[in-house]
């Protein structure tokens, strides 16, 4: 066995802060069991991205090589890694949990006989991995059993990139064995829907309004609140989902990340993929009569309540409080 | 087309969750269930692609006695028939656990498209439908938003991140997992609730499709989740809440 590796994933010619939090979780659990910590690069011409790559982290890194690596295709990747993990024979084999990840990861793992633990939130002693359950209103404890390599994959922020223990990787290159014919799929050139025309990124104050609102004949009632604060109005996934607003007002994992002043969530229980477009905002406020929601775990403040009610007065005091 | 959809019941969404004594699980016995949203949307999927190239929707869903009812509303929107993996160890079970079992009832099918949705909205591992594709040898893409049948080969929309899409082709048969928004659900209609009782619904069990559960990964505590941030509720009533509320962010976190 082979210690920790790292996949890291290359997107737009840059390696993503996903995956040095990766790194970050790797050395975490290799500190704990006292492994070594690799990075491992798939792609096509990475040779400058390696270069770069391995200044920033210690350890080997090997280019996973080949020109059919782009673009990204499901069986490319699964057969390239797998060779790969065959050649290494990991302890751990560690992915940032992107949607690309999450496209072949699972079928990797089950092909050897093993199971993505996905998603992971935290390390624990034994190891035991924490990720979400039910929409992130429980936490669960994972152990990986049995021989043969443990994959995870790490949640975007869950662990600090800028934590990763610096120093100089080895490059080498491991260059799989792949054929155009076994490719099944052809994926073509990412496009965006339409051009974005709200820049929810730099907006200093948000109300954002989910599911609890129930129906788009109440939306008023948010928009009303939004212009008393001078906010932008976003919203959680299935509002735009349903069409009741546009996607690009949509703050998510799918939608923009957001770093505000204020972020005020109108009937959002926070799902995670919502909480991760969000959680750097300076000051959250959640509205939501489940006391359970969990946004209210990222929130400084909270109403529980029914948002019906509350909203009304809010819109009021906020006017007052403006004048 | 013939069209595989593997549907699961998850308990309702604002269910308020209790776990058990044992810290290994929720609740089960006060809980209300409904059909994954995801999966709805697999489901929709499927019935627009039957309503225009013709063929057969057949669910199927794995779970004890209980699930029954999600298959009927199931088959109450239009699909044909189903297949119910009776099962009441699913829990001990991990993603690829269930996975095969789905596969041994999916294959003698002979399908031209296995779709599930994206991720359950209880487990939330987001592999059920990836798992499929590799046991069941079929191309696969995840995230799906919409399916385009061309002759012998589909054309799907997939949503990557920060609001990017692509498209891809690949040939049948093959399996995919489906995004939630992509289509308009559709509810029952009183006839097809009426349809749905004459409905073929065959039942299997689980211990027929293969061997017991050896997981790889198993769940072995469940807890409430850590705050990561200290909340301060704001009590009173609606109005005196709001008020408290200005006059914190005014004051304490100063950012009105």
């Amino acid at each position: 066995m082979s210690g920790i590796w790292v996949v890291l994933e290359e997107r737009e010619g840059r390696i993503g802060r996903i995956s040095w939090e990766a790194v970050s979780a790797a050395q975490q659990l290799g500190a704990q069991l006292n492994l070594a910590v690799s990075m491992v690069l798939p792609g096509a011409q990475t040779e400058a991205l390696a270069a770069e790559s391995a200044s920033k982290a210690p350890g080997r890194l090997v280019r996973l090589e080949h020109a059919l690596l782009a673009p990204y295709t499901s069986d490319g990747f699964s057969s390239a890694v797998e060779q790969f993990l065959k050649a290494e024979q990991p302890d751990y084999i560690i992915f940032p949990h992107t949607y690309q990840v999450r496209d072949y990861a699972p079928a990797l793992a089950a092909r050897m006989g093993q199971v993505l633990i996905g998603d992971v939130t935290g390390i624990g002693s034994g190891p035991v991995f924490t990720r979400q359950l039910m929409q992130g209103r429980l936490s669960g404890e994972y152990r990986h059993s049995g021989s043969g390599t443990c994959f995870l994959s790490v949640q975007s922020g869950a662990f600090r990139a800028d934590q990763v223990q610096a120093g100089s990787a080895t490059v080498e290159t491991f260059t799989p064995t792949l054929e155009a014919s076994k490719i099944r799929t052809r994926p073509g050139q990412p496009f965006r829907a339409a051009a974005q025309t709200v820049d929810l990124g730099a907006a200093q104050f948000i109300v954002s309004v989910g599911r609890g609102i129930k129906e788009a004949e109440n939306l008023p009632l948010v928009q009303e609140l939004a212009a008393a604060l001078g906010a932008e109005l976003a919203a959680s996934r299935p509002i735009c989902d349903n069409g009741w607003l546009p996607i690009e007002r949509q703050v998510g994992s799918s939608g923009q990340t957001v770093a505000p002043r204020l972020y005020l969530a109108v009937g959002i229980s926070g799902a995670i993929q919502h909480l991760v477009g969000m959680k750097g905002s300076q000051c959250v406020v959640a509205i939501n009569k489940d006391p359970d929601a969990p946004i209210f775990e990222v929130a400084d403040y909270g109403i529980v309540a029914d948002l019906f009610e509350v909203i009304p007065p809010l819109t009021e005091a906020i006017k007052a409080a403006k004048q | 087309m013939k069209i595989i959809v593997a549907i699961k019941q998850v308990p309702e969404r604002d269910a308020h969750l209790r776990i058990d004594p044992a810290g290994k699980w929720i609740e089960e016995s006060d809980l209300q269930w409904s059909l994954n949203e995801s999966d709805a949307y697999a489901l929709e999927e499927a019935l627009q692609l039957k309503e225009k190239h013709g063929g057969e929707v057949i669910v199927v869903s794995a779970g004890p006695e209980r699930v029954g009812a999600t298959i009927r509303e199931a088959l109450a929107k239009g699909a044909d028939r189903a297949i119910h993996i009776d099962s009441d160890d699913l829990g001990q079970r991990d993603a690829l656990g269930v996975a095969r079992l789905l596969a041994a009832a999916i294959k003698p099918e002979g399908a031209d498209l296995v779709l599930t949705g994206l991720q359950s909205d209880d487990l939330g591992y987001g592999q059920t439908g990836v798992i499929l594709a590799e046991l069941l040898d079929l191309p696969h893409a995840s995230l799906i938003l919409h399916v385009e049948k061309n002759d012998s080969t589909i054309t799907v929309k997939r949503e990557l991140e920060e609001g990017w899409f692509q498209s891809i082709d690949m040939p049948l048969p093959a399996a995919l997992t489906i995004q939630s928004g992509g289509n308009k659900l559709r509810y029952a209609t009183l006839m097809g609730i009426k349809r749905a009782k004459t409905k073929e619904t065959s039942r299997v069990a689980a211990s027929e499709l293969g061997s017991g559960p050896t997981p790889v990964a198993t769940l072995e505590r469940i807890s409430v989740p850590q705050k990561q941030k200290t909340t301060q509720i704001l009590s009173g009533t609606p109005k005196e809440a709001a008020a408290a509320l200005v006059e914190k962010l005014k004051f304490e976190a100063r950012v009105l």
